[in-house]
C-alpha cells in the first residue's frame, strides 16, 4: 500500500490491483481508482505544465473543472489529447502521458518563459512582434516568423494523426424528465418523476450516482449518504420507466428543449465488448428537465496559488472519502466560508494531521471553532496566507493577519510547514446549462455567486444548482422538481432526514490576498491578478473584453474556476458592483466534446452513396468511375493500356461511326400529374407543353424567379393528364423543391401532384447510326421506325420481357433513344442491349464520351447553365414563349441581364492543336508573364473525334460577335497558353440532320 | 499616447507595467459630430479610422451598443483570402489584402495577419475546373493563386486524408498563398485604438434607437445616451441591419439575418499549417497561434437574431471534418458560439450613399465580412467623405438587385441561406 | 428545434427546409410590375421577433408549413399548412411527445 493511501474507506477494491504508466514509468492503482486519485496515492505531486510560463502543476481538483492536470490518453497509435486525469478511470494497460514540456515534465525547458517576467503580461503580443516596416522581413514576414516558434511553444496535447478504429453512435432518446445530475437533488427528482410514472432519464457525469452523498460524509435516513445514493439508484434501476446513463455528460441545451449528452461507454475498459461504441451521443428531447447539476468550489486568488499541493477544499475531501487517497500529510486549509471545515474535519477523519484552518473572517461562528477543534487544527482566523513554498511541491506557506473588510494584511509572516493547502472560496453553482437555454444569471450578493436565470425553457432547478448548498434542501427541492416536471403536485410522504455537519452557505465576500508574488486566477492559461488589473488599465474593463484579452476562461477548463474570482478583482478595480461588471453568457459544450462522437455513424461515412441500377455491371466491364454529387458514374470503359483521352475517344467515335449506349439513369426524373398538369408546366417551363400530343417529348427550359436559365431537360408527354419530367442529374432536387414549392405555396389552385420517380427508372440512352437497328432487334411490341417512333416519339414495347419506355431523342447530335425500365430490371434491359448491340459493334461509353459529343453538338449542361447565366446567354432565345408568362418571364430583361457585354455561350477551337482545360481563361492579347483582362473562361473542352481537333464550349464576352475572330486561352495555372477561334457553339451537324434521320 | 514595441513593453514591464494607458478613451457622446458611424465592429471602427487618416474627417463618432466588437468581428473563423470568382469581387477583396498586408504596422497594433495560405479541395473533375476558373479570374487580376497537386497537398498538410478511399477522394486544390488568418479581437482593437488616437470618440453602451430628421434628410440619431447630431450618419450594424434600417422607417431590405456557428476545439500543438476548406460540403478549418482549432460550417439556415446554433449543423460539420481528418476523432471541441450574418440575395455585400439622404449604408457581409474589414471601412470612409463610391465598391450597390447587376459568386439566386 | 408538422407532429428542425420570408406576396403571373416583382424576389421583411415564414417538411410529408417563429427566442408559436384548409398546431400546447 502507498504511503498516501488510507488502509480503508472509499468505494476502490484494494484487493484488485490495476496496473498502468505514466510518461513510461509503471504505477499500480486499484479498481475505481482515477487516473489521479492513483498517481496521487502513489505520491505524485506533479501533473502538468501551464500554457504560457510552464510552471509546475498538481491536482487542483478532483473533477471535470481541473485545468493543470492534464494527459494524453494513447491507445496504441491513436491519442486522445487533453483529457483531465481526474476524468480517467484506469484500467490494466492504460497508457497517459503528460504534455506540453520537454524534455520531460519535471525539467522542462519552457519554464525559460518565467523568465520573461512581466514582459510576456496579458496581450504583450499584440504591442510587438510587428518587425521593420523595410528589408526582408518587412510585412508580415517578421510576425510569421515569430510565429512559427510561438505556435510550437504554444498549444496542449499533440493530435495524433492516426485514424481511430472506434465506433461512435448516435441514440435519439425522448423522455417525460430529464434529470441532470444524480447527486441528492437528482435522485430525488429522478424517483419523484418515476414515482408519477413519468418516463425518466438520468446523467450523471461521473461514474458513479450520488454526487455529494458520494464524499459529504452526511447521513441520510440514518445510513450513510453514499449508501443511500446507492440505494436510490438501484431503486431506480429498477424501474422500466427510468433509463439510467452514468459517465454522461449532458453538454448542450438547444432549441426545443433538445439536450445533448455524451455517454463515454468504453473508455474505462481495457477491452470494449463487443458491439459496444467508444461513445455514444445522445440527443434527447425531454418534456421538462431537471436540473441538478450541483456547483463548483471556488480557489482564492493569493500569492503562490497554482504551486503543486495547492488544491481545492471538496477535492481532497473527495480523495480522501471517494478513494481513500490523502493530498498530503500535514494539510492546511485556507478559506472564505465555512465548506472547508467540514473538509478538515473529513481529512482527519482518514487520518491526516490538519495543522492550520486560515479563515479570511474574523468572525468564526462557535459551530466552526467546534469543527476545527474536532480537526484538532489551529484556527487561524482572520489570517490569509500571503505565499506558499515550495517546487514541484508544497512544503509550506506563509500567513499573515487579514482584514476581510479592508483586504488589508498587517502584522508578521508565520511560516506554516504543510505539504497540502486546501482552498475553498464559495461555491459557483453550475448554471451553464440553464444559460445555454437563454437568459442571463443573476448575481446574489449574499452566495457571492451567480444563481441561476428564470426558465426560458421547460428546466426546473434543484439542489445546489439554484444555491441551496444544504442536503436537506438538496433533497426538499428534487422531490418538489420531480414532481412538478412529472406533472404530479401530490406529497409522496415524509422527505428522507439528513443530518449534516451545520455551516453558513454565504461565504465572505474575498476573492484575492494583495500580496507580492504571482496569484493566479485562470490556472490553464497563466492569468495573474495583475493580468486583469492591467486589462483594467487598458480599459479592457467589460467581461467579454477581459476574457479575450487576458484569455481568462478561454481554457480547457472554461472558466469554470476562474470566472467568478477574475470578475471580482476586474470589480474591485472598477470599484464597481460584480453584476456591473458582467456575466459570461455561456454556450455548449458544458465540457469539451469529442468530434468523433458528434460525427457518430457519419464517421468514415459522411454521404450516402447513390448507385443506379447498372452499377455492378459497370464496375464487371472496367469502367472507371468518378463522383457526381452522390452518384457515381463510369467516367469511361478503358481498354488495357488506354489513357483518358484515347478511350473516351475510341467511344465517341464508335458511338458516331455505329453506336453506343450509355448508363443515363441519374438524371432527375419527375411525375407530374392532374388535371392541370399542362397548364403548370406552361408556368414553369419557358416554353409551350400544353400544345405537346401525348406520346410525343419536348426539350425545355427553366428560369428561376429572378429571370436567370435554371435548368433544363426533356419532358415527355404520356397521357393527358401526365408527363414525366426529366431534370439535370445535380438539379433534380433543387427542381423538385421548386415545383412544390409553387404548387403548394404560390398556386395551390392547380390541381396537380409531383413525385420524384429518379429512383423508379433505369435508364439507358443508345445512340447512332445503327441505334435503330439495335433496337428493332431486340424491341417487342412496338415497332421503332420513323413513322411509329419520330423525333421525340414515345413508344412502348418489351425488351427481354421487360416492359420499357423508349423515346428517340438526342443529346449525342445522332439518332437517339432513351430506354426507360423499371429500376430492377435495368441491368436485363441494359444486357439485352449489349447483347443486341454485338453484332453491331456497340460500345458502352462514360461521362467522358458524353461530354465530348455533347460539346461537339453545343449543348449547355451545369458548366454553362452556372447560376449565372440567362436563355439569351447561352442562345436558348429562342425558348422563351412570348405567348404566355412563366416563372422568370417579368425578371429576365432587367437591364443587368442584357446587357451587351455579358458572358455568351461560343465554340472555341485550339489553333495550336493542343490540349485545352476546363477553366482556361480568354484574352484579345496573350501576355503569360502578366495576365490581366480576361474575356471569360472554358466552361468543358475536349478532343474531338468528329472535328479532329481539340474544342471547348466557353462564355466569353461579346461572345456571338467575335465568332471567326482569333483569341488566346490564358491559363497561367497550367501554364497553357495559346491561339484559339472563336466558332458557333453548333460544332458538329448543325443542321441535325443525323439525328432527325 | 504611447507606441506600442518591443522597447515600450520592456520599460514598462520594468515599471511594474503599471504606466499602460487605455487602448482608447471612453468618451461621453458629444451634441454634434461631422460623422456618426453606427456600429463598432469591425467595419464601423475601420470606418472611423480611414474617415481620420485617408480624409482627414476627425470630429467622428462611433456608437456600440454593447462592447467594442462584440459583433462578428469577435465571432468568426478569422480567415483573410481574396480568392473570389468574379472580377467585382476580387478587385474589393484584393485591396482588402493589401491593407491587411501592412495593417499591423499602420496600426501600430500587432493583428497577427499569418498569410499562410488558404487551400480550397477539389473533389471531382468539375470542380477542379470549377477551381481553375476561379484561380485563374484571379491572375488575370494580378492576384495570387495556384493549382495543388495531391502529392503537394499532402505535404502542406500531412494530417489530411488524401487517399483514393476517402468518399469524397481529394482530386487537387486551389491556394492562394497570400491568404491566411488574423487575430480578430486584435482588428478591432487596433482600429479602435488608431481611430481614437485621431481623435474619434468610441461611445460604448450608447444603443440608437431612432433616427433624426429635417424633412427627408437624417440629421442625427436618438440614443439611450441622448441625441447626437451629424451631417452625416453611417450604418455599420451587419446583422442588425434589418432592425435599424426599421428606425429609419426602412421595412424591406435585400437582406436575411442569419446565424452562423463556429468552433473551436482545445489547443492542440500544430497540425494544421494553412486555410483549408472542404469541397463537398461547407467546411472550413485553420489552427490558432494558441493551438485551437478553429473551424465551421454552413449557415444554421434560417432567419435568427438569437447568436444561437442548433445542433443538425454542429453534427453537419464535425462529420465533415472528420472526413477530412480522420485521425482528429478524439480531439475534443471546447467552444461553439453563433454570429448573426446579414445575408444578400446574391451573397455580395452592400457599400453605398443613401438610401436616404444624409445616410450611408454599409451591410450586406454574409459571412465573409472579417476578412473584408480593412477595405469595407476604406471604402466606406471614402464613399461618406466625397459622396460618392470608389470605384472598388462602385458595384455593391442598393438597387443592383433590382437593375439585374447582380455579383453572385456561388451563382445560387436570391436565396441567402445558399450563398 | 422542434417544428410541429399538422401531418407528422413534432419533428426536429434536420427534417425542414427553409423556404424563408412567408409575408411575400408574388405578382399576378402576367404582371409586368417590375417593383412588384423586384419587392417580391429580393425584399424580405426580416424582424427581430416573430416572423411569419415557410418550412417545407422536406425530410417528412413535404408539405410547407407557414410558421410563426419568433427569431430573438426561436420558440415556434403556430405551425398550419401553407395551402391552408387544414388544421393548424399550437407548439406551445405540444408538451411532451
Amino acid at each position: 500500500m502507498s504511503p498516501r493511501r488510507t488502509e480503508t474507506g472509499g468505494r476502490i477494491d484494494r484487493l484488485r490491483t490495476i496496473r498502468f504508466t505514466f510518461d513510461g514509468a509503471p504505477y499500480t492503482g486499484h479498481a475505481g481508482d482515477t487516473l489521479a486519485s492513483a498517481l496521487l496515492a502513489s505520491g505524485v505531486t506533479l501533473f502538468g505544465r501551464s500554457f504560457k510560463y510552464h510552471r509546475p502543476r498538481g491536482l487542483l481538483s478532483a473533477g471535470v473543472e481541473e485545468p493543470n492536470a492534464l494527459v494524453t490518453v494513447l491507445r496504441s497509435e491513436v491519442r486522445e489529447p487533453n483529457i483531465p486525469a481526474t476524468m480517467v478511470e484506469i484500467y490494466d494497460g492504460l497508457v497517459a502521458v503528460s504534455q506540453n514540456r520537454k524534455p520531460s515534465l519535471a525539467w522542462d525547458i519552457g519554464a525559460i518563459n518565467q523568465l520573461g517576467g512581466k514582459i510576456l503580461s496579458a496581450g504583450f503580443y499584440y504591442k510587438t512582434f510587428m518587425g521593420p516596416v523595410i528589408g526582408p522581413l518587412k510585412g508580415t514576414r517578421f510576425w510569421m516568423f515569430c510565429e512559427h516558434f510561438i505556435r510550437r511553444a504554444a498549444g496542449l496535447g499533440k493530435a495524433g494523426t492516426a485514424h481511430d478504429p472506434a465506433r461512435y453512435e448516435r441514440m435519439n432518446a425522448f423522455c417525460d424528465v430529464l434529470v441532470v445530475g444524480s447527486g441528492p437533488a437528482g435522485l430525488m427528482a429522478a424517483k419523484a418523476a418515476a414515482d408519477q410514472g413519468a418516463r425518466v432519464i438520468l446523467a450523471d457525469l461521473e461514474a458513479h450516482f450520488g454526487g455529494s452523498a458520494n464524499w459529504s460524509g452526511e447521513t441520510i435516513d440514518g445510513m450513510p449518504a453514499a449508501d443511500w445514493a446507492q440505494r436510490v439508484a438501484a431503486q431506480l434501476a429498477g424501474n422500466d420507466n427510468v433509463r439510467l446513463l452514468p459517465r454522461t455528460t449532458v453538454w448542450g441545451y438547444y432549441d426545443g428543449n433538445t439536450l445533448a449528452a455524451l455517454e463515454r461507454v468504453t473508455d474505462h475498459k481495457e477491452v470494449a465488448a463487443k458491439g459496444e461504441p467508444r461513445q455514444r451521443y445522445w440527443a434527447i428531447r425531454a418534456g421538462t428537465v431537471v436540473l441538478a447539476t450541483g456547483s463548483f468550489e471556488r480557489p482564492l486568488v493569493f500569492p503562490g496559488n497554482d504551486r503543486p499541493g495547492v488544491m481545492l477544499a471538496h477535492a481532497a475531501e473527495r480523495y480522501a472519502v471517494e478513494y481513500g487517497v490523502l493530498p498530503g500529510q500535514r494539510v492546511a486549509l485556507f478559506t472564505n466560508n465555512d465548506s472547508a471545515y467540514r473538509s478538515a474535519v473529513a481529512l482527519k477523519k482518514a487520518g491526516a494531521a490538519v495543522v492550520a484552518i486560515i479563515d479570511v473572517r474574523g468572525d468564526v461562528s462557535n459551530e466552526m471553532r467546534r469543527l476545527a477543534s474536532d480537526a484538532e487544527a489551529e484556527l487561524l482566523a482572520g489570517h490569509a496566507v500571503v505565499a506558499t513554498e515550495g517546487g514541484k511541491a508544497l512544503t509550506g506557506l506563509k500567513v499573515q493577519r487579514f482584514d476581510a473588510m479592508s483586504g488589508s494584511l498587517s502584522g508578521d509572516e508565520r511560516s506554516i510547514h504543510a505539504d497540502s493547502l486546501l482552498m475553498s472560496g464559495g461555491w459557483s453553482p453550475t448554471i451553464h446549462l440553464a444559460s445555454q437555454a437563454g437568459a442571463k444569471a443573476e448575481w446574489d450578493p449574499a452566495r457571492q455567486a451567480f444563481l441561476p436565470p428564470k426558465p426560458t425553457q421547460r428546466w426546473i432547478g434543484a439542489g445546489a444548482f439554484t444555491g441551496s448548498f444544504s442536503t436537506a434542501q438538496a433533497i426538499a427541492e428534487g422531490r418538489a422538481a420531480g414532481l412538478q416536471a412529472a406533472g404530479g403536485t401530490a406529497s409522496s410522504g415524509p422527505l428522507p432526514v439528513v443530518e449534516a455537519a451545520p455551516g453558513d452557505p454565504d461565504p465572505a465576500p474575498v476573492f484575492e490576498i494583495r500580496a507580492k508574488g504571482k496569484s493566479f486566477v485562470d490556472f490553464q492559461h497563466d492569468v495573474t491578478a495583475e493580468d486583469v488589473r492591467l486589462a483594467h488599465r487598458e480599459g479592457f474593463v467589460s467581461v467579454e473584453h477581459l476574457k479575450r484579452y487576458t484569455t481568462l476562461g478561454m481554457a480547457t477548463d472554461q472558466g469554470k474556476n476562474s470566472n467568478v474570482p477574475g470578475l471580482a478583482i476586474m470589480a474591485e478595480a472598477l470599484g464597481k458592483p460584480i453584476p456591473e461588471v458582467g456575466t459570461t453568457r455561456f454556450r455548449p459544450p458544458y465540457t469539451a466534446v469529442s468530434i468523433g462522437s458528434l460525427a457518430a455513424e457519419r464517421f468514415g461515412d459522411l454521404k450516402p452513396e447513390r448507385l443506379t441500377p447498372m452499377h455492378d455491371w459497370h464496375i464487371a466491364n472496367g469502367a472507371r468511375m468518378y463522383s457526381a454529387g452522390l452518384w457515381y458514374r463510369p467516367m469511361i470503359y478503358g481498354l488495357p493500356g488506354e489513357t483518358v483521352e484515347q478511350a473516351y475517344v475510341r467511344e465517341a467515335r464508335a458511338t458516331r461511326d455505329s453506336a453506343g449506349i450509355v448508363d443515363v439513369s441519374t438524371l432527375g426524373k419527375i411525375a407530374v400529374q392532374g388535371p392541370d398538369a399542362a397548364e403548370f408546366l406552361d408556368r414553369v417551363y419557358t416554353n409551350m407543353f400544353s400544345t405537346l400530343a401525348v406520346g410525343k417529348a419536348r426539350y425545355g427550359l427553366m428560369l428561376r424567379e429572378d429571370g436567370l436559365a435554371f435548368d433544363d431537360g426533356t419532358t415527355w408527354r404520356l397521357g393527358e393528364q401526365d408527363f414525366l419530367m426529366t431534370t439535370t442529374t445535380a438539379n433534380a432536387g433543387k427542381v423538385m423543391q421548386h415545383l412544390e414549392y409553387f404548387l403548394d405555396v404560390i398556386w395551390p389552385e392547380l390541381k396537380v401532384t409531383v413525385t420524384s420517380v429518379t429512383d423508379e427508372w433505369a435508364g439507358a440512352a443508345i445512340g447512332g447510326p445503327n441505334a435503330r437497328a439495335i433496337l428493332a432487334s431486340c424491341v417487342t411490341g412496338t415497332a421503332v421506325d420513323n413513322a411509329t417512333l419520330p423525333f421525340m416519339g414515345i413508344v412502348h414495347g418489351r425488351i427481354a420481357g421487360v416492359p420499357v419506355m423508349i423515346c428517340r431523342l438526342s443529346f449525342s447530335g445522332e439518332m437517339a433513344f432513351e430506354v426507360y425500365s423499371g429500376a430492377g430490371y435495368g441491368t436485363r434491359v441494359w444486357e439485352a442491349l449489349i447483347e443486341a448491340g454485338k453484332p453491331f459493334g456497340l460500345v458502352t461509353y462514360g461521362l467522358e464520351a458524353l461530354g465530348t459529343m455533347r460539346i461537339e453538338k453545343g449543348h449547355v449542361t451545369g458548366a454553362e447553365i452556372d447560376g449565372r447565366t440567362t436563355a439569351r446567354d447561352l442562345h436558348l432565345d429562342w425558348m422563351l414563349s412570348k405567348k404566355k408568362p412563366f416563372i422568370g418571364s417579368a425578371m429576365m430583361d432587367r437591364e443587368g441581364l442584357i446587357a451587351p457585354d455579358r458572358l455568351e455561350l461560343v465554340g472555341l477551337i485550339a489553333l495550336d492543336n493542343r490540349a485545352l482545360n476546363g477553366g482556361g481563361h480568354i484574352v484579345e492579347e496573350l501576355d503569360e508573364a502578366n495576365p490581366h483582362d480576361s474575356l471569360g473562361h472554358i466552361t468543358a473542352c475536349c478532343y474531338s473525334p468528329a472535328l479532329g481537333k481539340y474544342i471547348a464550349l466557353a462564355l466569353v464576352k461579346g461572345g456571338k460577335a467575335r465568332h471567326g475572330t482569333r483569341a488566346f486561352v490564358s491559363d497561367p495555372l497550367r501554364n497553357r497558353f495559346g491561339p484559339v477561334e472563336i466558332v458557333s457553339n453548333h460544332f458538329y451537324d448543325p443542321d441535325g440532320s443525323r439525328m432527325h434521320g | 499616447m504611447a507606441e506600442y514595441s518591443a522597447f515600450s513593453l520592456l520599460k514598462n514591464a520594468l515599471a511594474g507595467n503599471k504606466d499602460w494607458k487605455p487602448a482608447w478613451r471612453k468618451p461621453d457622446p458629444k451634441a454634434s459630430y461631422d460623422v456618426i458611424v453606427i456600429g463598432g465592429g469591425g467595419h464601423g471602427l475601420s470606418t472611423a479610422y480611414y474617415l481620420a487618416r485617408e480624409h482627414g474627417i476627425t470630429n467622428v463618432a462611433v456608437l456600440e451598443k454593447g462592447w467594442l466588437g462584440s459583433g462578428n468581428v469577435g465571432r468568426n473563423t478569422t480567415a483573410v483570402r481574396s480568392n473570389y470568382l468574379l472580377p467585382q469581387n476580387t478587385r474589393f477583396y484584393e485591396h482588402s489584402m493589401k491593407l491587411w498586408e501592412n495593417l499591423s504596422h499602420d496600426l501600430n497594433y500587432n493583428v497577427m495577419f499569418s498569410q499562410r495560405g488558404c487551400l480550397n479541395l477539389a473533389h471531382t473533375p468539375a470542380q477542379l475546373d470549377d477551381y481553375a476558373r476561379r484561380g485563374n479570374a484571379m491572375r488575370h487580376l494580378g492576384v495570387d493563386a495556384e493549382l495543388m497537386s495531391v502529392e503537394q497537398i499532402k505535404r502542406l498538410v500531412p494530417a489530411l486524408d488524401v487517399s483514393g478511399s476517402a468518399r469524397f477522394p481529394v482530386l487537387g486544390g486551389l491556394m492562394q498563398p497570400r491568404a491566411g488568418t488574423a487575430r480578430h479581437d486584435a482588428v478591432a482593437w487596433g482600429y479602435a485604438r488608431g481611430a481614437d488616437r485621431r481623435g474619434v470618440d468610441i461611445i460604448e453602451n450608447c444603443e440608437v434607437t431612432g433616427f433624426l430628421r429635417d424633412g427627408g434628410r437624417i440629421t442625427g440619431v436618438s440614443t439611450t445616451r441622448g441625441e447626437i447630431r451629424a451631417k452625416k450618419v453611417a450604418l455599420a450594424v451587419a446583422g442588425s441591419t434589418g432592425h435599424v434600417m426599421q428606425l429609419a422607417g426602412i421595412s424591406h431590405m435585400p437582406i436575411e439575418s442569419h446565424v452562423l456557428q463556429a468552433f473551436v476545439s482545445e489547443s492542440l500543438k500544430p497540425v494544421i499549417d494553412t486555410v483549408l476548406t472542404f469541397g463537398m460540403g461547407h467546411f472550413y478549418i485553420s489552427q490558432s497561434d494558441k493551438g485551437g482549432l478553429v473551424y465551421g460550417g454552413d449557415l444554421d439556415g434560417y432567419n435568427s437574431y438569437a447568436q444561437r446554433g442548433s445542433l443538425p449543423i454542429v453534427d453537419e460539420v464535425m462529420s465533415e471534418m472528420l472526413a477530412l481528418f480522420p485521425g482528429l476523432a478524439r480531439v475534443r471541441m471546447l467552444r461553439s458560439w453563433g454570429g448573426l450574418c446579414d445575408m444578400t440575395m446574391d451573397g455580395s455585400p452592400i457599400i453605398t450613399t443613401g438610401p436616404l439622404p444624409g445616410m450611408y449604408l454599409n451591410c450586406g457581409w454574409c459571412y465573409g465580412g472579417f476578412k473584408a474589414t480593412p477595405a469595407s471601412g476604406w471604402c466606406f470612409a471614402y464613399t461618406i467623405a466625397k459622396d460618392e463610391p470608389h470605384e472598388f465598391n462602385a458595384p455593391f450597390t442598393l438597387d443592383r438587385f433590382y437593375r439585374g447587376l447582380i455579383i453572385d459568386d456561388k451563382g445560387q439566386g436570391a436565396n441567402p441561406r445558399l450563398h | 428545434m422542434l417544428i410541429t408538422c399538422p401531418y407528422c407532429g413534432p419533428r426536429d428542425v434536420i427534417e425542414f427546409t427553409y423556404q424563408g420570408d412567408g409575408n411575400r406576396e408574388r405578382p399576378q403571373p402576367a404582371s409586368q410590375d417590375l417593383d412588384a416583382w423586384n419587392a417580391y424576389v429580393y425584399d424580405r421583411l426580416n424582424p427581430a421577433g416573430d416572423h411569419n415564414e415557410i418550412w417545407q417538411h422536406s425530410g417528412g410529408c413535404r408539405a410547407h408549413l407557414r410558421v410563426v417563429r419568433n427569431t430573438i427566442t426561436h420558440e415556434i408559436l403556430s405551425t398550419a399548412f401553407a395551402r391552408g384548409g387544414h388544421k393548424s398546431a399550437d407548439n406551445r400546447a405540444e408538451g411532451r411527445s
